[in-house]
């Protein structure tokens, strides 16, 4: 397979834009892509990390501040490739009908009258929007919206399906059987079309249909992970070794600054190694999150499912995974299988006063955060018990880049304020020893 | 599916459609007679003084040539508008030239204007009627196309991202980008602003189908001037006749255009589901169940449309587009700097007479701008008087304003102008001199905007808090105070700017006017600025014709956009 011809080519492709103050904001870092035939790409990234972009380059939209794409070898910028992008918001023509808005790439293409119908019919017929040619999108429910984004994107007979956030505007039902349909068209190579690249922030997703997953991270977007998923399809959400990637994508989205190795596969059945790695970093989590997390968990009888959890907080698993992890890391609660179950420790938290709570916070944070402890023993070497942020900032930076240093101390700091380790002066930059 | 339920209505209703058919055809031939009887009209021998009969059966004519006119203007002002806006939102060093501009020319009393490009025209076309209707026709353009244009601007610069990108990446052709993205995107916008334009038109219509210029009597055959050689000549029964006629054709307009229009603009809306009070209009539902229009447009406007398309659409495939581009970063160069070098040369020019203005001149102006400027204060102060309570009075009972705004509608869209001379008769009878008619011209041009507004922002005020003022015993003065004067204020801001700028424009004709052979004339702006058109005195109508621009411009810049700024952070309402 890997020696087929890739169909895009992009080298030390970057984006940057100049700020009316004249300085740079970079968006994406140069970065080295390769798109092969045959293959679901998935990009994965966090909201607003520059995913977008990078498909907005690849598919020729966009030019690239600096680099190049190439297209079967050739330069882009002199005849447009023969691409589709199919839109997160659908991006549907309101005012055509579903036929319409089917035939207009053609029409564009100048395809006569009868062909561009025939085409158009057919392809309707394929993603089973047969019946519905003369309605306006706004009659249509958000999934047959997406059906009809399909079908004008797979209309072109595109070499490169590109598909931004496709499923993200419909509801989890909706979006799995969308999925599902996709999957079964592109395995049975119904769809007219060599390669399909996905930009998506739902981990899940990505590991559920790509043969390839790029992870994208930090501003300016690089490509911290690349690896193929060697699962076969259809793909089981709860066999271990899904969530074993699940997890490695987590750790690389949430700590980029990190190696992470992906684990390599294992023979069905063998249990997961247990993690035996040192946290030295804090997830980005307020004490408010966790409480509240701990609060519904305690709720809803001290255990359930995270996708649960997540879909029931309309939140998405990556932005409540910090909050879990936090939780875990006090020993409020721990992750078995999917599900978060509450502690001993959690429940007395769960149940106690906001006073109690903040002795309890601060005593496991105490016990099992090295850095607030580290902090709290130098505030104290000082006769008059204060310290600026500064000195943090510089002892964290042997250990993270700049950025994360930066994260790292913010965090510190809501958790020490909270826990009245130390008093934080915003104006003075400086922490102030609490006593107790 | 909504398509296929109304072609099957229609087919069972036979008798219904054959009628419907019959009007299109008799319409459509109608319209190729009217046509070839108004150019054969043009191109006859100019009579400057055409002779206006004030006989009943001259006044369908009469309202045909005035429709006509609009017509004509309409179609250059939307050609113009769509140009305009595309350019601007396309370009994006045009954008910063064009929008300032669009800002100036908006300010700019079109009135003023009415006698040097009636002159040049008729200059033009030496011998010619055509030289006077160009003239009229170009000066109602440019009272109504900037407003058309800003919001087809405004529509392009607000489509959605995934929107124009799909129309990029499905590679549609400038063509298809046009008719299938661009124009679709700005419909509602460019058919409400439309109806605001064509009503403005009516108003500079009335006003140079008939004026004098010196010892020339300029007069152009239509209901504008059948209305003013009426009141001249204090004929009661053919000012009737005149207003009944205006009225009818108002209306006809608005049910046969604007309604049917609105209703079918629906369809351009951006909303994700089917909205249950869409507008509707019987004429529009007529049309659509036609079988003769059904029949033209698949056999000859739908063929034609596809060729034309597909062509445009292969050659955009083709090469031809990319060695278009080429050149084209060339001639805009050269156009913009052409452009700079007209401007500059204008303006010296204009500076150069300028500065040939004597002292005497100069504190005539000054006192002019002074006495308009209270005018236009005392006709907004008086429209606030009575548009505020009536307003928020209506705006608060649905099923009230469902009864007052379709009458409001038809009393707002009669041109103040084709009643001035009317109210000058009246007034002059009671004794009452021309400074008080110009305030009251004002006042009848502009308190609609504000009455318009006031009913539109008492109806935005959200039913919670008018509750919760219920429930709090909130009454009288404090209700006001607290809840519907800050609920109002965005709207009824909105309303003051529009009318402030008609009330400007308004002096012009307000001010000074000739009338059963005297000239009624008061101290003002307008009054000098008509003077000194009159007089042929080029630089004193140069000079207040820029004082009124520099300060209608200058009191939007300081004042209202300063409370835009306030309305938005303040007073603003957050369902």
């Amino acid at each position: 397979m890997s020696h087929l011809e890739p169909i895009i080519e992009a080298r030390g492709v970057a984006q940057s834009y100049a700020q009316p103050g004249g300085r740079q904001t970079d968006i994406l870092a140069p970065t080295d892509l390769v798109i092969e035939p045959d293959k679901i790409v998935a990009l994965l990234g966090s909201s607003g990390c520059g995913k977008s972009t990078l498909l907005r380059i690849l598919s020729g939209l966009v030019a690239p501040s600096a680099g190049q794409v190439l297209w079967h070898g050739q330069p882009v910028d002199g005849h447009p490739p023969n691409v589709a992008i199919v839109f997160q918001s659908f991006a549907l023509f309101p005012w055509l009908t579903v036929i319409e808005n089917v035939e207009a790439p053609l029409r564009a293409r100048g395809v006569g009258a009868f062909e561009r119908h025939k085409r158009a019919l057919r392809i309707l017929d394929t993603v089973g929007l047969d019946g519905f040619e003369t309605a306006y999108p706004k009659e249509l429910s958000g999934g047959m919206k997406q059906r009809v984004g399909f079908a004008r994107g797979l209309v072109v007979e595109p070499e490169v399906l590109f598909m931004d956030e496709p499923f993200s505007a419909l509801d989890v039902l909706t979006a799995e059987t969308l999925r599902g349909e996709l999957l079964e068209l592109w395995i049975s190579r119904r769809i007219p079309t060599r390669a399909i690249f996905l930009v998506t922030h739902n981990i899940e997703e990505a590991i559920e249909l790509a043969d390839r997953i790029l992870v994208l991270a930090h501003k300016p977007a690089t490509i911290r992970d690349d690896f193929s998923v060697d699962l076969p399809q259809p793909r089981d959400h709860n066999s271990p070794r899904f969530l074993e990637l699940v997890d490695h994508v987590y750790k690389v989205l949430t700590q980029p600054e990190e190696a992470h190795v992906l684990p390599a596969a294992r023979p069905a059945g063998e249990p997961a190694p247990a993690a035996a790695e040192k946290h030295v970093a804090i997830p980005h989590a307020r004490p408010g999150g966790i409480a509240g997390l701990i609060e519904i968990i305690s709720d809803r009888g001290g255990a359930d499912d995270l996708y649960h959890l997540a879909e029931d907080l309309v939140m998405d698993v990556e932005d409540l995974l910090p909050i879990v992890e936090a939780s875990g890391l006090l020993g409020f609660a721990e992750v078995k299988e999917g599900d978060v179950r509450i502690t001993p420790a959690g429940r007395s938290y769960a149940e106690g006063e906001i006073e109690q709570r903040k002795k309890l916070f601060r005593q496991a944070a105490l016990e099992r955060i090295p850095l607030l402890r580290q902090m709290q023993n130098a505030l104290r070497a000082k006769s008059d018990h204060t310290l600026p942020a500064e000195f943090f900032r510089d002892v964290l930076e042997e250990r993270f880049s700049t950025q994360e240093a930066a994260r790292q101390l913010e965090t510190a700091i809501e958790w020490g304020r909270y826990a009245e380790i130390f008093d934080y002066d915003s104006a003075s930059e400086r922490l102030q020893g609490i006593e107790s | 599916m909504r398509v296929l339920t109304l072609e099957r209505a229609g087919a069972a209703r036979r008798p219904w459609t054959l009628l419907t058919d019959s009007v299109i055809l008799a319409g459509g031939l109608a319209t190729l007679y009217a046509v070839l009887g108004i150019g054969r009209n043009w191109l006859a021998p100019a009579r400057p003084a055409a002779e206006i009969t004030l006989a009943a059966s001259a006044l369908p004519l009469y309202a045909f040539y005035s429709l006509w006119r609009m017509a004509l203007a309409y179609a250059a002002s939307l050609l113009f508008a769509l140009v305009y806006g595309w350019v601007a939102a396309r370009n994006r060093a045009a954008e910063r030239l064009l929008i300032p501009l669009l800002d100036i020319l908006q300010s700019i009393p079109v009135l003023s204007f009415l006698p040097g490009v009636m002159v040049a025209m008729v200059a033009l076309f030496p011998g010619r009627e055509i030289g006077l209707e160009l003239g009229s026709i170009l000066l109602i353009f440019t009272g109504q196309v900037w407003n058309m244009a800003f919001s087809f601007y405004a529509s392009l610069k607000g489509l959605p991202r995934e929107l124009t990108e799909a129309a990029t990446t499905y590679r549609f052709g400038a063509w298809q980008r046009f008719y299938q993205l661009e124009l679709p995107a700005g419909a509602i916008g460019l058919v409400w602003n439309s109806m605001m334009s064509v009503a403005g038109g009516w108003f500079f219509l009335m006003a140079c189908e008939m004026f004098q210029l010196g010892d020339r009597d300029f007069r152009l055959p239509g209901l504008g001037s059948y209305l003013q050689t009426a009141a001249n000549a204090g004929d009661l029964p053919a000012i009737i006749r005149g207003l009944v006629a205006m009225i009818a054709v108002i209306l006809l307009l608005d049910q046969l255009v604007w309604r049917p229009l609105i209703a079918w603009a629906e369809k351009f809306k951006f909303e994700q589901v089917e909205s249950t009070q869409a507008p509707r209009s019987a004429v529009l539902a007529a049309l659509r169940k036609s079988a003769a229009l059904r029949w033209l447009r698949r056999r000859a406007f739908g063929p034609a449309w596809e060729e034309l398309t597909l062509r445009f659409a292969r050659r955009e495939q083709g090469g031809a587009a990319k060695a278009a581009n080429a050149w084209r970063p060339l001639v805009a160069r050269g156009a913009g700097v052409a452009a700079v070098a007209v401007v500059l040369y204008g303006t010296l020019r204009a500076g150069h007479i300028l500065m040939g203005l004597t002292g005497g001149e100069l504190s005539l102006l000054a006192h002019g701008a002074g006495a308009t400027f209270a005018r236009v204060v005392a006709a907004l102060a008086v429209g606030l008087l009575w548009t505020v309570p009536v307003g928020v009075t209506v705006g608060l009972r649905p099923r009230l304003a469902a009864l007052v705004q379709p009458v409001a509608q038809v009393a707002a869209s009669v041109p103040a102008t084709a009643l001035f001379p009317v109210l000058l008769l009246v007034l002059v009878r009671l004794g009452g001199g021309i400074g008080l008619a110009a305030i009251l011209l004002m006042l009848l041009g502009t308190q609609w905007y504000l009455l318009f507004n006031v009913i539109a922002g008492a109806q935005a005020i959200p039913t919670d808090l008018l509750e919760a003022a219920k429930l709090f015993r909130i009454n009288g003065w404090e209700r006001w105070r607290l809840l519907i004067l800050p609920g109002i204020f965005p709207y009824l801001l909105t309303g003051l700017v529009t009318a402030a700028g008609g009330a400007w424009n308004a002096s012009i004709v307000a001010e000074y006017s000739r009338f059963q052979g005297r000239v009624l004339a008061t101290t003002g702006l307008g009054a000098i600025i008509s003077e000194a058109t009159e007089a042929g005195d080029f630089s004193l109508l140069l000079a207040s014709t820029v004082a009124m621009a520099v300060i209608v411009v200058t009191i939007n810049r300081l004042l209202w956009k300063r409370m835009y700024g306030l309305a938005q952070t303040r007073f603003r309402l957050e369902a």
